[in-house]
């Protein structure tokens, strides 16, 4: 009992440490965008400011503009991610489920498309985008994005399916359940951690993404997040540290709520003694 | 709960189809006024200001020439000029630098300016800068903004040390400037900060102060050589660190602005670095800390390589007179050195350094600034192809390891040949 607690206090001491660890950039971040610029080159700097100053956030805003492009991220990744889910969750359930040859090869496909790098993509993706007018759209964008991030989607997606015990299916199957009731009363349930997941993989890399954002979107109105703030950075690594930071942080918002809206669904072990051993 | 959120998004996403598509419309072939889309790099407050205005002002002039302002990154351009060169989708004017624009020109994707380009502003620009965007024969882009290397000095403990500051014009000597540092060195104060990350494109632009070439051309055939004069400034840096112990050695391993805490601090005295270091100066030196921007130093000249700021129009565009025009208004002497002025940068045109001095009085280093313009010129590296490779893959290596007192002089003069050779074969 004294050794369980003991342990736990470990277990709970890592864990603190391991969240200082991931949130101090956070932290940092936070205390520069309230600095002005004389505090950014202190020899001994301060994670308090001295003299505290919401100029980087008025020039952030004044100078970008940041809202419209939070929107426009907003909107790219959001369809994104519920795209995604909506493809993949039938090609996953049907991979997990049905055993055909085509299953392996699929899933082996899937996995090396993962492998190449974007870079060689880019420019066909772009010369195909431009034939079907999606250049400088955020259609176009979304398609990417999806295509993107589709394989990885569904690899996840399948193994959440395969984790649900056939038998649970069965069960109600026996019990007279039709097919479609099966998928929407006992695996859609189930499944729904998965799927949460999954989404905030894909809405997470619409999110971040930068050079596809950069390379297709022409037009300054339609820019995401990303390509706005690398527009605080200059040349040979100088940034405009301030109102960097304070856009950084406000675009970390909506994602810190989206998080906060779906990771109560994220909770698994429903399935505990579903199926007796 | 997930149903809403479902609901919500598809609302976006049929809201998408509205207001997601941009003008992609073909610029001049139809009736109506010529669209040009600019790509701007400007990232300071002030120069982005400088060019929303000359833009704004421009299209409210030119209702028949209207040009969309389009602001790039540093970091990124280049992957996306060239995605877009290749999809055929350039912007019609944009802005870089010289050491970058020969790549696309070579492969035919830049307008040769030299038929487009009026005398008057021809005439504002030295021959040698004109040279760093000429590339067999054909001018790849108008050269607006240079950066010449100064050395920043604490004014208080120049004083205390009884140096005088020179004037613009009256460049120290190396020997001078080794002698001042050694002065100025005492306890917990170095006499320079040589910031070194990043070595090898200062030693190339400084060892021209000893016209040391490094790249030679024999007919077709180029080579690296590493002789007397090629020695010089690794050598005279290397001293001031290791043997007169006058620099710093924990700036050797820090990027451009990192010295810049010590320096307020008075650890370091002097800090040789680009004029644009004089904007943090102004920014974020603390209430009280007097500065100075002394000259380039000189060797057997004060002469640094000049890799300008530029701007060019692609071969692609419909219109690349109408694209001239603009470049002209956008860099006449006014406009240029408000441009300048914005980005802390020296000005290529004789008129805009003019003005520069007149508007702000050569206050902050801008007499300096203007007056180093004249030392500008091309330099052998900035022809050579292999450069980008050589300097990555072999001359930052030895450079770094020679600054940080690992291999001899002579052990980085072999370094730097043998990379050459596998480079230029």
């Amino acid at each position: 009992m004294r050794a369980s607690r003991l342990a736990r206090t470990l277990q709970y001491g890592a864990l603190a440490v391991y969240m200082v660890f991931l949130g101090f950039p956070l932290v940092w971040m936070l205390s520069t965008s309230f600095k002005p610029p004389r505090e950014m080159v202190e020899i001994h700097p301060t994670l308090i400011p001295h003299n505290p100053t919401l100029d980087n956030y008025v020039a952030a805003f004044t100078e970008q503009e940041l809202g419209r492009a939070a929107l426009n991220s907003l909107q790219v990744s959001l369809s994104s991610a519920v795209l995604t889910v909506l493809v993949a969750l039938p090609a996953a359930y049907a991979l997990a489920r049905f055993k055909t040859k085509l299953g392996t090869a699929a899933l082996g496909w899937v996995l090396l498309s993962q492998l190449f790098p974007f870079v060689l993509l880019v420019i066909p993706l772009f010369l195909i985008l431009r034939q079907v007018d999606l250049v400088n759209t955020h259609a176009g964008l979304i398609l990417v994005y999806v295509v993107w991030a589709l394989p990885f989607a569904l690899w996840m997606l399948q193994g959440f399916v395969r984790n649900i015990p056939r038998e649970l299916e069965e069960a109600a199957a026996v019990d007279g359940a039709t097919r479609l009731q099966v998928l929407r009363r006992v695996v859609a349930p189930l499944l729904a951690p998965g799927v949460v997941a999954t989404s905030l993989f894909a809405f997470i890399s619409a999110w971040n993404e930068f050079f596809f954002a950069l390379v297709l979107l022409k037009s300054p109105d339609l820019a995401t997040l990303p390509v706005t703030l690398a527009r605080f950075v200059g040349v040979e690594g100088i940034a405009r540290l301030g109102p960097l930071a304070a856009g950084s942080l406000l675009a970390t918002i909506p994602s810190l709520i989206f998080f906060a809206f779906l990771q109560r669904r994220l909770t698994s072990g429903s399935l505990a003694g579903a199926v007796k051993g | 709960m997930l149903r809403k959120l479902v609901a919500v998004s598809a609302a976006l996403l049929i809201g998408l189809s509205g207001c997601g598509s941009g003008d992609d419309d073909d610029s001049s072939s139809s009736e109506g006024p010529v669209k040009l889309r600019f790509l701007s790099l400007a990232w300071q407050k002030e120069s982005l200001t400088a060019n929303r205005e000359l833009v704004d002002k421009w299209n409210a002039e030119h209702p028949d020439i209207q040009v969309e302002y389009v602001q790039g990154d540093w970091n990124s351009v280049h992957d996306q000029l060239l995605t877009s060169f290749e999809g055929g989708d350039a912007p019609d004017i944009f802005q870089y630098e010289s050491a970058a624009i020969g790549e696309f020109a070579k492969q035919g994707y830049l307008a040769d300016l030299s038929s487009l380009v009026s005398s008057d502003l021809k005439g504002e620009i030295s021959d040698g800068i004109w040279k760093t965007v000429t590339f067999d024969g054909k001018v790849a882009g108008v050269p607006f903004l240079l950066e010449s290397q100064v050395v920043l000095a604490n004014k208080k403990l120049l004083d205390a040390a009884g140096i005088t500051v020179p004037a613009a014009g009256q460049s120290w000597t190396w020997d001078e400037f080794q002698a001042n540092a050694q002065k100025l060195t005492k306890s917990g104060t170095y006499g320079v900060a040589w910031a070194l990350k990043s070595p090898t494109n200062r030693v190339m632009n400084l060892s021209l102060n000893f016209d040391g070439k490094f790249f030679y051309t024999d007919g077709s055939k180029t080579e690296v050589k590493v002789g007397d004069a090629e020695k010089e400034i690794p050598r005279r840096i290397h001293d001031m660190i290791y043997v007169t112990k006058s620099a710093s050695p924990d700036a050797v391993g820090m990027g451009g602005t990192d010295p810049l805490p010590g320096f307020f601090a008075g650890k370091y005295a002097m800090l040789p670095g680009g004029v644009f270091l004089r904007q943090q100066m102004v920014e974020q030196a603390p209430a009280g800390f007097e500065w100075v921007t002394l000259p380039p130093i000189k060797g057997l000249s004060a002469n640094q390589a000049a890799n300008p700021q530029t701007l060019s129009i692609s071969e692609d565009s419909k219109g690349k007179k109408q694209a001239m025009q603009f470049v002209e208004y956008f860099l006449n002497p006014a406009n240029m050195a408000r441009l300048a002025q914005g980005d802390w940068l020296v000005p290529t045109g004789k008129k805009a350094g003019e003005e520069l001095i007149t508007s702000t009085g050569g206050k902050q280093g801008w007499d300096v600034a203007v007056a180093s313009a004249g030392d500008l010129t091309i330099a052998p590296f900035q022809t050579v192809d292999g450069y980008p490779e050589w300097k990555t893959k072999y001359a930052t290596p030895a450079l770094q390891q020679y600054f940080a007192n690992k291999i001899t002089l002579d052990q980085l003069g072999t370094q730097l040949v043998d990379g050459g050779k596998q480079v230029l074969r």
